[in-house]
Order: C-alpha cells, then structure tokens, then sequence
C-alpha cells in the first residue's frame, strides 16, 4: 500500500478535533490539526494536504471565505463540516466548490466513506469510459447504460441526467447544478423537472425505487449517485 | 370621537322624544350611555362623555331650554347630582376595568410560569436520563480494570450511542419548538415528491420501527407539491415515530397519501393501535401535554410541533379514532401542484 494520505482538519471545537484525530488516525490517515482559519490556510500553504476538513463555524473567519480563499490554488477535496438545519449555508459551500459535506452529529462510518470514495475518485482520473457500479454499467464513449447485464432505454435527458451524476460518484450534486448542467442555465429554478426525472430514472435503473440503491437523495441539498 | 358621537346620538334621540318622555327620564339615558361608553374606553374619553353629556343635558332638557341657566333650585341639585354620579360612574367603571386587566396578567403569568414548570420537569427527565446513562457508562469504561466482560464493555457502548442519539433528538425537538414559539416560521416551498418524501422518512425510521411493518399507500401518478419539504418531513417523522413508541408489537402503520378534487395534498397516518382516549383527543397536540396513563417517556412536544408545522404550511390536522381500533391522523395542505404527465412530455 502506498504512503497514507494526509488529511488537514479545521476546526475550533478541541473535542471534535481529538475525535477526528483518533478516527483518522486508526484507519491509517496522517492528521494535522488547526484550530482557526489563519492556522488552517497557513498549514495547508505550507505542507498541502492530500484533503481538507473544514467546520464552517471558525471563530476568525467565516469557512465560506476560508473556502474560497483554498479553493483559489488547492485542487485536492474538501469536506465542510456543518451544524444542523442549515441547507443553505451547505448548498453555498457546494457550489463554492466544497467536494462535500457533514452534519454534525455525524456517525465515523460515514465520515470515512466519504473520505475513501473522494480520496479514490481523485486519485484516478481514469481514462476508463466505462463506470461499473454494482449492477450497473454506463459506457460513457457509446452512451449505453446497462443493468444485470441487459440494456436500458433512457430518453436523451435521462441519460445525460445519470451520466452526470455517475462522472460523480459519491459526490452530492446540487440541485441548481444539476438544473444548469443538463436542462440549462433558465432552468435553474425548476425543481420540478429534476424530481420527476430522478423519479423516472429510479424506475429504470433501481431493484426498488421507492428504496433506491444508486441515486440517494440528499434532502434539501441535491443527489448523489453511489 | 366615537364616545362624543355616542353621547350627541343619544341625546339627539331623547330630544326627538322629548314631547313624550320628562328631562329627567333623559338624565338616567345620558347616565346609561356614559355608563356603557366606560366600560369600553379609556378613561380621558370617558370623563370627556361624562362633561358633554352634562352639558347637553343642561342646554336642551333642563326648562327653560336652550339656556345654561337653570331657574327651580331643585333642578339645580338635580343638575349638580348630574354631573357627580356622572363622573363617579364613569371613573368607577374605568376603575374596574383596570382591576381586571390586571388579574388577567396575573392569571396569564402564573399559565406562563406553569408552562415554564411543566418544561423543566419534562427537561430534567429526558435530558438527564441520557446524560446520566453517559456518564455512568463512561465511568464505568474508564475505571475498568479489566474486570468488565467484552459484552458488558459492548453493551455499555451502545447504550451510550443510545442516549446520545436520543439526547440529539430532543434538542432538535426544542429547537424545532423555539423556531415556531419565535412566529419566524416561513415556509421555503420547493417542488416536493411526496412518494420520496414518505419512502426516505421511513427507511430513517428503521431501527424504532423494527417489527411494526408501515404500509406505504400512495394515489398513482401524485402530482408534485410545492411546499416546505423540510416541515413536512419533520411533520410525518413525528407522527410515525409517535405511532411506533406507542402502539403495541406487531400492529401496523398505514401512510395514505392523496390529492382532493381542490388539489389538496392529503396524507393520512393511522395505526392499529389502541387508539387515544376520546376525552383527551383535543389536548392532544397541546405543548407539553401527555397522555395520562403514558409510561413512557416523551417531552410532550413532538405532536404539538407537528401542529404548529402543519398551520405553518397553512395545512390543518384532525386526529380520530378509528371504527374499530387505531387512531387516525389527517393532514391537509393546499399547495400549487405539478402534474407528472405535462413535465415528461415536454422532454
């Protein structure tokens, strides 16, 4: 195995730092710890990391400006950690370019999921064109979504729609972006669009749409394709 | 103004009549009207009546008429009597008035401080029992000197997990009831599949549901909603958790979902439970209140917030009992509609 990734934490609250630490550390992560913005943006400049976790409550600076300012020249993923209720401060970050994000109280095996599946998708920029997920194959080059092995017809919206989201793997899409990416920049208040075609592309590609495996709806905030 | 009017009117009436009727039969009219126009005005106004009326009842009744001057010394006394017993009344009843107003305060303080009593209680419990249970554990893990068996030592973690879990739903429970005790509570409306909607908030309620199956039965092809799909959430995640604390093993949760011939999201949750006490329905989303023969534990505020949310959303909520067991839930929301058919052909 190659050399552990490096994982820069900023946060104010000691208590959740030592427990990030303690988590990361035993699944082989090498941590370093700030306590506030200017900390955080000088110990990333310095000695960049492999991924950053950012709270959004810093005490000297808002994590909105702590993540513009990185994501000025740092390429690499970001986590925003957030407290409860606050969608429209995630969806900000989201589309600040925040790779994803965390509710406090949040479960450590979700936290390390997000971690692993953004560690692997930046690391391999596969040439590859085709993505298999479990049961489901999509060839990006010949535009064809395949599950169990048998071929799925999807209209040009639905397929732009899933391809889209599985170019994403593990990462949440908000629903503005997803508005603007595939249906166009006038349709970005038109909700109703994309909640009737993630309803119809879970009838096509899910065992169970109305408990879906691959799409997850992330309430408030977007999708994301698993 | 409206007093002065009151008071010309009156007189203007008295003096219509007053072929019929003697000027001192006129007085005890003008005195009733003061009367009355105290009992729902301030006091300035009030004395202000009580001098016109006085006034008037001197210039056109008292003979000779339309004069100040008063000729028999015994109507003199009749007018100076007049003026007393009119302002006596008037500032009387205005003193009456102030006495109960304040006696209502006193009541609303003491409703107030009751409330205030039954939240602290109702905090104390649900809040200390995990706290408790975390510290105890904790102490317990740390003092631990190899002598706690794996099981022990595992079961004392999850029971940790437990009370965390539980002590976070009750702050979000309080800060849900703070966000509608502020009256700030807007509705962000945003198109809404209920379908996703109800699916999502049951598969979250997996591990309390257990062995109490849901029945998910929603109208083909529902239309899109447009409403808050975070109040709703919270409303129906409420209401089913509610149903699986309550109602005894193995009975069944059914969650309709409909729209009316006025386009009206409708969304039943009933269960076969026992039901509620029929004396007790119309408190039962009161804050605070909890059923009386309830064991377990509960802060009160989970329905008292799904009615609050449910108002928010303009939508009302009933609860019944059914026919023949279970209690019965209807909630009813108005909200714009999008039907799926015109969307998908315009692809």
């Amino acid at each position: 195995m190659k050399i552990s990734s490096e994982i820069l934490v900023i946060d104010d609250e000691p208590q959740i730092r030592r427990l990030l630490s303690i988590a990361l550390e035993s699944n082989d992560y090498k941590v370093k710890e700030t306590a506030n913005a200017h900390e955080g943006l000088t110990a990333a400049a310095n000695h960049p990391p492999d991924m950053i976790l950012l709270d959004l409550g810093l005490p000297d600076d808002s994590g909105h400006n702590v993540l513009e300012k990185l994501r000025e020249w740092y390429t690499k993923p970001i986590i925003i950690l957030s407290v409860q209720s606050s969608e429209e401060d995630i969806v900000k970050a989201l589309d600040n370019g925040a790779n994803d994000y965390l509710v406090k109280p949040f479960r450590t095996g979700e936290l390390l999921a997000r971690i692993r599946s953004l560690l692997r998708s930046s690391s391999s920029e596969s040439e590859n064109p085709i993505i298999s997920v479990e049961n489901i194959q999509i060839d990006l080059s010949l535009r064809i979504v395949k599950r169990n092995g048998e071929l799925v017809k999807l209209t040009v919206t639905e397929y732009n729609l899933l391809a889209l989201l599985v170019k994403n793997e593990g990462k949440v899409l908000t629903h503005q972006f997803l508005l603007r990416s595939v249906w166009g920049p006038s349709y970005i208040d038109q909700s109703q669009y994309l909640r009737v075609f993630i309803a119809q592309l879970r009838k096509k590609i899910e065992d169970d749409p109305n408990r879906p495996s691959h799409i997850i709806t992330e309430s408030g905030i977007g999708y994301r394709f698993v | 103004m409206v007093s002065i009017f009151l008071i010309l009117f009156v007189a203007a009436l008295s003096y219509a009549l007053s072929n019929f009727i003697e000027y001192k039969v006129v007085a005890f009219l003008l005195l009733v009207t003061v009367s009355l126009i105290a009992m729902f005005f301030d006091i300035i106004p009030v004395l202000l009546a009580a001098c016109l009326s006085a006034i008037v009842w001197n210039y056109f009744f008292i003979p000779p008429r339309f004069t100040f001057a008063i000729q028999s010394a015994e109507n003199v006394i009749l007018f100076a009597m007049y003026f007393v017993i009119a302002m006596v009344n008037a500032v009387l009843t205005y003193k009456i008035r102030e006495i109960e107003k304040k006696a209502n305060k006193k009541i609303e303080k003491e409703n107030t401080l009751k409330l205030y009593d039954t939240l602290l209680n109702s905090l104390s419990h649900e809040l200390r029992t995990p706290i408790s249970t975390i510290i105890g554990a904790t102490d317990t893990l740390q003092e631990d000197n190899n002598k706690l068996s794996e099981a022990n030592r595992s079961e004392l973690i999850s029971e940790i997990s437990k009370a965390s879990i539980r002590l976070n739903r009750q702050v979000g429970n309080l800060l849900n009831m703070s966000r509608l005790e502020s009256g700030f509570l807007k509705p962000k409306n945003d198109w809404c599949d209920i379908n996703e909607l109800i699916h999502d908030i049951v598969s979250q309620l997996k591990d309390i549901l257990q062995s109490k199956p849901v029945e998910i039965s929603i109208k083909d092809n529902l239309p899109l909603f447009k409403l808050d799909h975070g109040l709703l959430e919270q409303v129906l995640h409420n209401l089913i958790y509610n149903a699986a604390l309550y109602i005894p093993k193995y009975a069944v949760i059914t969650v309709r979902a409909t729209v009316n011939k006025e386009h009206k999201l409708i969304i039943i949750v009933e269960d076969t439970g026992e039901g509620f006490p029929e004396n007790e329905i119309e408190h039962v989303f009161d804050k605070f209140y909890r059923l009386k023969n309830s064991n377990t534990g509960g802060t009160g505020l989970g329905l008292s917030i799904v009615k609050g949310f449910v108002e928010a959303m303009n939508g009302t909520i009933y609860l019944e009992n059914g026919e023949e067991y279970g209690a019965k839930f209807t909630i009813v929301i108005p909200a714009e509609i999008a039907h799926l058919n015109d969307i998908k052909n315009e692809n």
